[in-house]
């Protein structure tokens, strides 16, 4: 029967019930033993573990003053010589989670010892701090306290006891960014056809990797006339002017670009090329209509089949353009059609 | 970008040429294009050619506009 493993735990000024908001800015101080959650938490550790002390600092003071907050904690625990540091769970406090990540970070690093947090994935501390140390995944509020700090408990004796971590273990925290290689005995296009057999199959099988979930858009109400319709143009071909003096880059575009084609019968090539690292650009270069079909659409509105073409076309470059700005084009190009009374859309992908 | 806008209210009719694609990431009016470097154009053929494949894939996009529905089409 060895000593048992001592742990510090970190709360706030809420959760180590000194108060609530008014108690925000008390400096850091230590406290025996465990309080509050970390009489569950110790419980949940087991009998081979014990919270020798509980630091506690309000979270202004630790959000105003972070890094002599830090060096306040570690004064405060030096002489303790912690095994193991665990701090919150945070759940979605918005100041807490980063006070968590940000001593979980810094007492894993200067004293060498594990240490784990909890936070809600929409905490920015989660974000901030998934990367230097271990912070599980827990629920938004203290509702299912007792889960969630089972998943800490669980992670944190594993740690300390080195046992090696079950797929159920590592999906509890947030990923750290570690890649490890390892063999199989199948090598990947056996492992492919297999999946793919199984699918067809209609088999259960596992993927690999996950996928990404798209989330569905409900259709917008159809154009009822289009005669006296307002269509704009866009466009993720890599439209720009010649020469590109905007400085449209043919791959991970981070910016769309306006032009005024309110007086344009077509898109010249003496005025328009494209800028796009996804496809041969000759035939869209040598005639730019082939990505937007203005000379097309302009003859529709001639002939009276659609109402206007909206004045302005937008375009970027939809190579290996990342998910967060292509979103952030469609927003805010959505708001300005959405400003100018614009009916419907006609947007050419390459 | 696609949804965004439909996602204000606006119909968008996406012509692409990998439509599974436009399918998965949940795209609502979907129109085949000719050919990826010339969505809507096909400068291999003769011009009065081009002019009938061009004015196919534009119709469909603009039928797609007026469409109602309740989920994605591909057209």
């Amino acid at each position: 029967m060895g000593a048992k493993v001592k742990v510090i735990h970190y709360l706030n000024q809420f959760f180590s019930q000194i108060g609530g908001e008014e108690q925000a800015f008390t400096k850091p101080f230590i406290r025996e033993g465990a309080i509050g959650p970390g009489l569950l938490l110790g419980q949940l550790l087991g009998e081979d573990y014990e919270i020798i002390s509980t630091v506690v600092c309000g979270d202004n003071y630790m959000a105003d003053n972070t890094e002599q907050a830090v060096q306040e904690v570690f004064d405060l625990i030096a002489d303790l010589k912690p095994d193991l540091f665990i701090a919150g769970p945070a759940f979605n406090a918005g100041r807490y989670g980063p006070a968590c990540g940000v001593l979980s970070k810094a007492v894993g690093e200067k004293f060498g010892i594990p240490a784990v947090s909890g936070m809600y994935e929409e905490n920015p501390g989660a974000e901030m701090y998934r990367k230097h140390a271990y912070i599980i995944k827990t629920n938004d509020s203290a509702r299912h306290m007792r889960k969630d700090v089972a998943k800490m408990a669980n992670i944190a004796r594993k740690l300390v006891e080195n046992i090696e971590f079950s797929d159920e273990d590592m999906a509890s925290y947030f990923k750290q960014g570690y890649r490890k290689n390892l063999f199989v005995e199948k090598p990947g296009a056996v492992r492919a056809v297999d999946m793919m057999l199984q699918k067809m199959e209609k088999k259960p099988f596992v993927t690999e990797l996950e996928m990404p979930k798209f989330e569905d858009v409900m259709p917008s109400d159809a154009i009822k006339e289009m005669k006296n319709a307002k269509i704009a143009l866009v466009t993720e071909g890599g439209v720009c002017s010649l020469g590109n003096p905007e400085g449209l880059v043919a791959s991970r575009a981070d910016k769309y670009i306006e032009f005024d084609i309110s007086e344009m019968d077509r898109l010249s090539n003496e005025r328009f090329q494209v800028n796009h690292g996804g496809y041969n650009n000759t035939h869209a270069n040598n005639n730019p209509n082939l990505i937007v079909p203005l000379d097309l659409m302009r003859a529709y509105e001639k002939e009276g089949k659609i109402g206007s073409i909206h004045g302005t076309l937008y375009s970027t470059s939809g190579n290996g353009t990342s998910l967060a700005n292509s979103t952030r084009f469609g927003e805010e190009i959505a708001q300005k059609l959405l400003n100018d009374g614009v009916d419907g859309v006609v947007l050419t992908a390459t | 970008m696609a949804k965004e806008i439909d996602k204000v209210g606006i119909p968008v009719s996406i012509i692409c040429t990998i439509t599974p694609i436009a399918e998965t990431v949940g795209a609502n009016r979907i129109v085949r294009a000719v050919a990826v470097p010339y969505p809507v154009g096909n400068p291999t053929v003769a011009q009065e050619d081009e002019r009938a494949i061009r004015n196919d894939v534009l119709q469909k996009s603009l039928s797609a506009l007026e469409t109602q529905i309740t989920q994605s089409i591909t057209l």
